[in-house]
């Protein structure tokens, strides 16, 4: 049989990003200790940049300061007039651009990980902004393997309104690491030992691509954003209904229509409509309160990628 | 005058507060609906006033604005003379002085309850004063004996030659609900169902006690601190470790001499080097970094708790 293998070009430049978001701690310490001894995340013929992209937020061990620096990576905020008026995160989403971008450009970063938190149930998390990557699959693929029986979902973010500009986008292989559930502020032993974990495949992975290792074909499971779900609200605006204890740390899991979602402060349940089951994620974000998101529906289904190859063996 | 022993009258002037810390949300929201719905919060012998205690903090949905509140309520920040720069919680805990004290006189309320969330996995925690405190300890043990399958431990922070300078010891009688775990910014429903049900509870028996209920004398168990231990940090103060997986989520059951407590990033793990068990609480208190406490060290002791005097069954009040 003849294999078919796609012919990618060889990895040099990785960054790990930590600190986005500054109260989120595994990242923070993460790149801190690997900015103090970096062993850890070496790889033969690689690369591998850790650095702080939020300091300032890191600092007063908040999520940002002015704005939310993982939704502004887009072409309008990345070429405002660079002044001192401007909020804190666009001016250093630019300085990161100019560090680690243009995406494809000749010395930027080919792949770069965002590392994060959440206050959700969603144990360990790939979140992939291309579905036709067929390298990340690929990577996702042997990290979802390596990681195995812990388990490790994927989360797809690709889709016309819902998608946002992160940091990593500029990027050619942006890959989101997301563990929770970890309270804002707090660094929890376990949930950095995966996180840890999930580095250490990812790195593995470009390791063996760029030796000449030929991955065959695969297909992984992810879960695909539908729609967001707020939280009901009253006349002012004021949350009106809780996430339902049903649906409480219930990432992942099928959400049945009719099944409990909400549960106002009066007591009442409110049941899924629709006619179509559903997988929630990000199931009671403490960040997503003021984006209005209590949680975000999701489609399972199934991604393939060809085989690929090192083009340079 | 301090709090008397016990009260020989009834309760009259209750308050329960929420958003002490503003990001604490079981109380933040329970303050908020009482605020327009006080309905649930009545009784025949007495009124409760529910208090937003900090609105700043609760509106930006972060601990506190300038100063943590529930470390304010000491005479040196009462009593001292207001200027314009005082910070926020300075100025407003005189506010809820006035309102809720002053605190050590015949004037203040007769029992605050303040409510509290811990990302610490500390279940349903009581905290007091002391064991003298006589009505809050028959409190606390009433709450144990309506819901045995919470297992309420009862945790007295008074520590020797300490003023206290918490929210509700400007009370005559005080007590606070520490539930946990739950992130900052977070409002769990079960949580939340069960603070509500608590503070329900607390209300009934101030209620049983005002109509003349006897409560008789029993003994209690109990947690005092004994000290704090920090993270290990490195020389620029920076955290070099955290709460090692095998103390992680245990609050209150014993730790001995020799247990890991912190593992490092490196790596190695950091042991308890202390000569006698200790019972850890507030175990990865993420408002508890700033103050370098990755836990608090307490003991557990037993002591008798004398019978509450029987009032005469009040009648209700005057409107």
């Amino acid at each position: 049989m003849t294999s078919c293998h796609l012919a990618e070009a060889p990895i040099k430049k990785v960054a790990i990003f930590g600190g986005t978001h500054g109260n989120e701690l595994t990242g923070v310490f993460l790149v801190k200790h690997w900015l103090e001894n970096g062993a850890e995340i070496q790889r033969t013929g690689l690369e591998v940049k850790p650095f702080i992209t939020n300091p300032s937020a890191v600092k007063k061990c908040t999520r940002y300061i002015d704005c939310d620096l993982n939704r502004i990576f887009d072409l309008e905020n990345l070429g405002k007039k660079m002044s001192e008026d401007l909020p804190y995160e666009v001016r250093r989403a630019q300085e990161i651009y100019h560090l680690f971008g243009p995406k494809g450009g000749e010395d930027s970063y080919d792949i770069i990980f965002d590392l994060h938190n959440t206050t959700s149930n969603m144990g360990c998390t790939l979140i992939l902004e291309d579905s036709r990557n067929n390298f990340l699959i690929q990577m996702f693929h042997y990290i979802k393997t390596s990681l195995a029986p812990l388990p490790c979902y994927v989360y797809l973010i690709e889709h016309p309104s819902l998608k946002y500009a992160t940091t990593r986008s500029i990027a050619k292989y942006p890959v989101g690491i997301e563990v929770g559930p970890q309270p804002q502020g707090v660094l929890r032993a376990d949930i950095l030992d995966q996180m840890r974990k999930m580095i250490k495949h990812a790195l593995d992975f470009i390791h063996h691509f760029n030796e000449g290792k030929e991955f065959p074909p695969c297909a992984i499971e992810v879960y695909k954003i539908i729609e967001k779900v707020d939280y009901p609200r009253d006349a002012n605006g004021e949350i009106a209904a809780v996430i339902h204890p049903n649906l409480q740390d219930q990432d992942w899991k099928p959400l049945h229509p009719g099944d409990p979602m909400f549960l106002t402060l009066d007591g009442k349940t409110m049941p899924l409509g629709g006619d179509r089951t559903v997988y929630p994620v990000f199931v009671n974000e403490a960040a997503y309160y003021e984006k209005k998101e209590a949680f975000a529906k999701t489609t399972k289904l199934t991604l393939n990628a060809k085989g690929i190859r090192c083009s340079v063996h | 005058m301090c709090s008397l022993p016990v009260p020989r009258e009834p309760l009259r002037r209750v308050a329960v507060t929420g958003g002490t810390h503003g990001n604490e949300m079981s109380g933040v929201y329970l303050a908020q609906h009482w605020l327009q719905s006080p309905a649930e919060l009545q009784r025949l012998s007495f009124s409760t006033v529910p208090v937003l205690a900090n609105p700043a903090a609760t509106a930006a949905c972060r601990r506190y604005v300038d100063h943590d509140l529930n470390r304010t309520f000491t005479s040196s920040f009462l009593n001292s003379r207001p200027t314009p720069d005082d910070p926020y919680e300075v100025t407003r805990a005189r506010e809820l002085n006035q309102l809720l004290g002053p605190k050590a006189s015949g004037r203040a309320f007769d029992f605050v309850l303040d409510l509290h969330n811990t990302t610490a996995n500390m279940g349903t925690c009581l905290i007091a004063k002391s064991s003298h405190e006589v009505f809050a300890m028959h409190l606390c043990h009433h709450l144990q004996l309506q819901y045995p399958e919470l297992s309420c431990q009862v945790f007295l922070y008074q520590r020797p030659g300490e003023e206290s300078y918490n929210l509700d010891s400007v009370a005559k009688n005080g007590l606070a609900l520490e539930l946990g775990p739950q992130p900052q910014g977070v409002l769990r429903a079960d949580i939340f169902s069960r603070m509500r049900t608590l503070v329900a509870t607390v209300l009934d028996f101030i209620e049983l006690f005002n109509q003349g209920t006897a409560f008789p004398a029993f003994e209690m168990e109990a947690y005092r601190p004994v000290g704090v231990v920090d993270f290990p940090r490195t020389d620029a103060g920076n955290l070099a470790g955290t709460v090692h997986p095998q103390l992680q989520d245990r609050d209150f059951q014993p730790l001995q001499p020799g247990a890991p407590i912190f593992q490092m990033f490196s790596g190695e793990d950091l042991l308890y080097e202390g000569e006698s068990t200790v019972y850890p609480v507030f175990i990865n208190e993420a408002a508890y970094y700033e103050k370098g406490i990755a836990f608090v060290q307490t003991e557990k002791f037993t002591f008798t708790v004398p019978a509450m005097p029987v009032l005469n069954p009040a009648p209700s009040p005057a409107s």
